[in-house]
């Protein structure tokens, strides 16, 4: 049993194939999504997609947030930014941590503030994601 | 008559003109193949985000987003994209007409509107007829992202939200082919293009709650339409410039032509009146 998966985002199609399951970083918690799972739609946090299949490596996607929904044959992941797990730029992703930790500690509004902390989970995100895959490969 | 100095000065002078719009030429080329290749990859987002609005719309009619809810208009938003930079043949001139077009008739329709602009083009005629700019982006480069443009587009949602603008149009420039260049005038607010699906319908698991995960969806889905209308525009702009560039550099030829064409003439009679005078000058002597 499997179910198709498209992973796009505003500027490209990152994925479109079939998976065993889906394991999505969803806002309330990380759900798995496997064939004949209920329709849901949910809010994304950054975090790590991995799309599984069998007889082939593990899909490891990085989200930087956006939209899952769940169809009974279809999984559609809207991300707002998406990029595979050997394409972070880790040196990149490094320097985003720092900046978002300066601007924390300086946090002069609340709307700098909440931005900061929205840059280090997503900084932190890419770090981990970037990380297993090095230790991975 | 002028010498054959200065034509060749000038012969020069338009060689190196020639050199310079034919490497825009090239440059363009190349940034227009790119630029096409990202508008075609911006597709899929806004056609998946249209089947999944699509889908929870007929799972819900009961909730109908703002965003879907047409209004007596009073006030119109218009949301101009151009370029940032010129030389790139009519492509601004034809979208900025468009837009005072549709500005002159919503006026005789008795509705005010309100502009904002994406792109650099647009601001020296915007600011003469003193327009009320609401927002304004630029210098997006050749690869802008989503990001860019957000800031923007949500001054123009929150002003459709809070009823300060009852519609919204999108003014860019679609690119057709190398050629052709279509200015497109849009309706983004209220969203018209969601395509129901034909199948049943099922009932979602929301999380959070539905409004909040739909209200996201909407303003994702607005956002992806100004960022698929920048995209085409930039593969408009690229491909405009490279023509213009193309004739421009064919024009510089053809002046070149003509002026060596002078050149050899000049040279030719100089030659003739030194021999005329030799020959006149030797006649005399043998006398």
């Amino acid at each position: 049993m499997t179910i198709h998966v498209d992973v796009v985002s505003a500027d490209r199609e990152i994925y479109s194939g079939q998976s065993e399951m889906v394991v999505a970083p969803a806002e309330m918690g990380e759900v798995g999504i496997m064939p004949g799972h209920s329709p849901l739609v949910t809010r994304l946090l950054p975090g790590e997609v991995r799309i599984q299949h069998e007889g082939r490596e593990e899909e490891v996607l990085f989200v930087s947030g956006g939209f899952l929904e769940v169809q009974p044959s279809v999984v559609t992941i809207l991300a707002d930014t998406a990029e595979r797990a050997p394409d972070i730029d880790a040196a990149e992703a490094e320097a985003a941590k720092r900046r978002a930790e300066k601007a924390l500690e300086e946090q002069t509004s609340d709307m700098e503030l909440a931005r900061a902390k929205a840059e280090l989970a997503e900084a932190t995100a890419r770090l981990r994601i970037y990380r297993r895959h090095r230790e991975r490969a | 008559m002028p010498s054959s100095k200065d034509i060749k000065k000038q012969i020069g002078s338009i060689e190196n003109t020639k050199k310079i719009t034919s490497a825009m030429e090239m440059v363009a080329a190349s940034k227009m193949r790119k630029a096409e290749a990202r508008m075609h990859a911006t597709r899929p987002y806004a056609e998946k985000m249209r089947q999944v609005i699509g889908h929870i719309g007929k799972a819900h009619p009961e909730y109908t987003h703002s965003f879907l809810e047409e209004r007596q208009t009073e006030t119109a938003g218009i949301l101009i994209i151009t370029s940032d930079r010129g030389l790139c043949g009519g492509l601004n001139t034809n979208a900025m007409r468009r837009a005072l077009n549709l500005m002159e008739e919503l006026q005789s329709q008795g509705v005010s509107y309100r502009v904002a602009a994406i792109g650099r083009k647009s601001l020296p005629l915007l600011n003469r007829i003193g327009v009320d700019i609401m927002a304004e982006v630029s210098d997006l480069g050749d690869a802008p992202e989503v990001t860019d443009i957000a800031g923007t587009v949500k001054v123009v949602m929150d002003a459709f939200m809070e009823g300060q603008l009852d519609r919204v149009y999108l003014v860019y420039n679609r690119f057709v082919n190398t050629m052709t260049q279509n200015v497109e005038t849009e309706q983004i607010l209220p969203i018209t293009e969601i395509t129901e699906p034909a199948e049943l319908h099922w009932d979602y698991i929301y999380e959070p709650e539905p409004q909040e995960v739909i209200d996201g969806l909407m303003e994702r889905y607005v956002e992806s339409l100004v960022y698929h209308g920048l995209v085409e525009n930039i593969a408009s702009e690229q491909a405009a410039r490279m023509v213009a560039m193309k004739s421009a550099s064919d024009n510089a030829e053809e002046l070149i032509e003509d002026l060596k064409l002078s050149y050899n003439k000049a040279r030719q009679a100089a030659i003739t009146a030194e021999l005329a005078e030799i020959t006149s000058g030797a006649a005399a002597l043998e006398e």
